[in-house]
This record gives structure tokens, sequence and C-alpha cells, in this order.
């Protein structure tokens, strides 16, 4: 995989969450993902094309995404339900949106298509390409969440 | 900026509705409709009186796009503000809504600030 793909999906994340959340977000070091368990309780997960076939996923732990959202809506958010599916969604969506910008400034052109979100311990996250995951965790005062990457060999 | 408006929101994430919602509060804005697509959005805009649109861009149904278009040939809102919000900001994206008459543009993510001066730069 063209790992000149990730960094715009690192930068994207962290100004998304900094931005609509108002959290600092630290990135860990990528890695190279073997299974498909999600490494959160709540994944949205985009399918690109382009340049590259693949897709995004953005995975939270619960405590993470009940902080986010909170500090997004302004009130207490305490339970995983639709609201918060519904959250991960948009932020999947604007992660990939800004990513596309960087990556498009340089002539790499992606389209995206409309997020899917998946809720539940211990949930599988299904890439659309079989090609390498790369997974980057990241960490926030309010708990962990990862993302990963996959594109087409 | 007259805060008396009637000002549509249309995102097909209610999330986004709802921060859009509060920040159209915070500034003042009360009289506020929202729409899950393009399509629920124009049957909106043909049943009420709307003085602004906020719209994204990839929805369901009917992209905000589209939306803008049938706006822009429908005599009552030829000339209304429409203020696009989303993600969708590559160049080919921000030249066809440009082209399409949209009023301004603002990029996910936003801050409140953002909102508030392209408001200011469309209401004047």
């Amino acid at each position: 995989m063209d790992v000149t793909l990730i960094n715009p999906f690192i930068n994207a994340t962290i100004n998304v969450l900094e931005t609509m959340a108002f959290v600092t977000v630290t990135p860990g070091k990528p890695y190279g993902k073997k299974d498909n368990t999600a490494g959160g309780d709540v994944t949205g997960v985009l399918g690109l094309t382009g340049v590259a076939n693949g897709t995004i996923a953005v995975s939270f732990e619960e405590k993470c995404i009940l902080t986010v959202v909170s500090n997004m809506f302004g009130e207490d958010m305490d339970t995983l339900n639709d609201d918060i599916a519904d959250a991960v969604g948009e932020l999947t969506n604007m992660i990939s949106g800004q990513a596309r910008r960087e990556l498009d400034e340089v002539g790499r052109v992606f389209k995206a298509a409309i997020p899917s979100v998946i809720t539940g311990k211990n949930h599988t996250i299904r890439h659309y390409t079989d090609g390498p995951k790369i997974a980057i965790p990241f960490k926030t005062d309010g708990g962990n969440f990862t993302i990963e990457v996959c594109f087409e060999r | 900026m007259d805060t008396s408006i009637k000002i549509l929101i249309v995102d097909d994430f209610a999330t986004m509705r709802r921060i859009l919602k509060n920040i159209l509060k915070q500034l003042g804005f009360k009289n506020l409709v929202e729409a899950d697509d393009g399509t629920t959005a124009w049957e909106i805009l043909q049943e009420q009186e709307i003085d602004l649109i906020i719209s994204d861009w990839n929805m369901p149904k009917m992209t905000g796009l589209e939306l803008l278009k049938k706006a822009r040939a429908d005599a009552k809102y030829k000339a209304a503000p429409f203020l696009m919000v989303t993600a969708e900001a590559q160049k080919q994206n921000v030249i066809e809504a440009v082209q399409a008459g949209v009023s301004n543009y603002v990029v996910k993510p936003f801050t409140a600030e953002a909102i508030s001066d392209k408001l200011e730069k469309i209401l004047k």
C-alpha cells in the first residue's frame, strides 16, 4: 500500500476532533493490523474510490465517543444510542472529506461513499478490499480510538 | 443580522443539524426548520417561506448541489441566500457550487465563528 495515503487521514482526524469536539488528540505509532476485530465499541466505515480503492474505519471506545459527542452537542451523553451512531457517521464523513481535500491538492482525487456505522463490543470491521490494513491509535483525555486505512494492493 | 428570519437546515446527519441549530440559537436565530435530505427540503421550500437555506452537499435522494440548482431555477428562491456547509471542498466541488449560484461555502469541520462570519456576509 502507498503509505503516503496515510498521513492525510491522520492530519484530518486530529483537525476534525479538535475543531468539532474541542479535544486534544495524540496519535500513536501506526502498525499493520492482521485481524478484523474493532479496537472500539462504535465504528464508522467509509468506502473510497479513485486513484486507489479502499476503506477507512474510525473506531471509538465507549468512554471516548461519549466525551467527544458530549462536547460536540454541549450536553452530557451517557449511553451508546442512535445519536452517538449518527455522530460517528458524520465524524467519519468529515475525516474523509478533509483527507480527500489534502490528497486533491497533490492531484490524487478520491470520491467517498456514505458511511455506515457498527456498534457493539468486539464487533468486526469488514474492509472492502483485501489490501494491508494500517491502524493508527489515538489518545485523548476522554479515552482512546483507532483509525484503520485499507487500500487495495 | 436580522435574527427573525426563517432558516432551513438540510443535512442527512442529525448530528450536524443539531450542531448547526445550537450555533444558530446562540446567534439569536429562533425560526429554524430542518430536513434530512434534498427532496424533503424542496417540499418545505414549496410549502413555506424560507429566508435562508443552509445545506449539506452529500445526501441521499437529492444532493445539496441539486437542491441549489432547483432553487436557482425557481422564481421564489432565485436570489435567496444559500450557504453550503459540507465536507466536499475539493476544487471541482467549489467551482460547481459557485457556477450553480451558491451564496457562500463553509467547509466541515468548522467553528461557530466560521458560521457566524459567513452569515454576516450573506445576510448584510
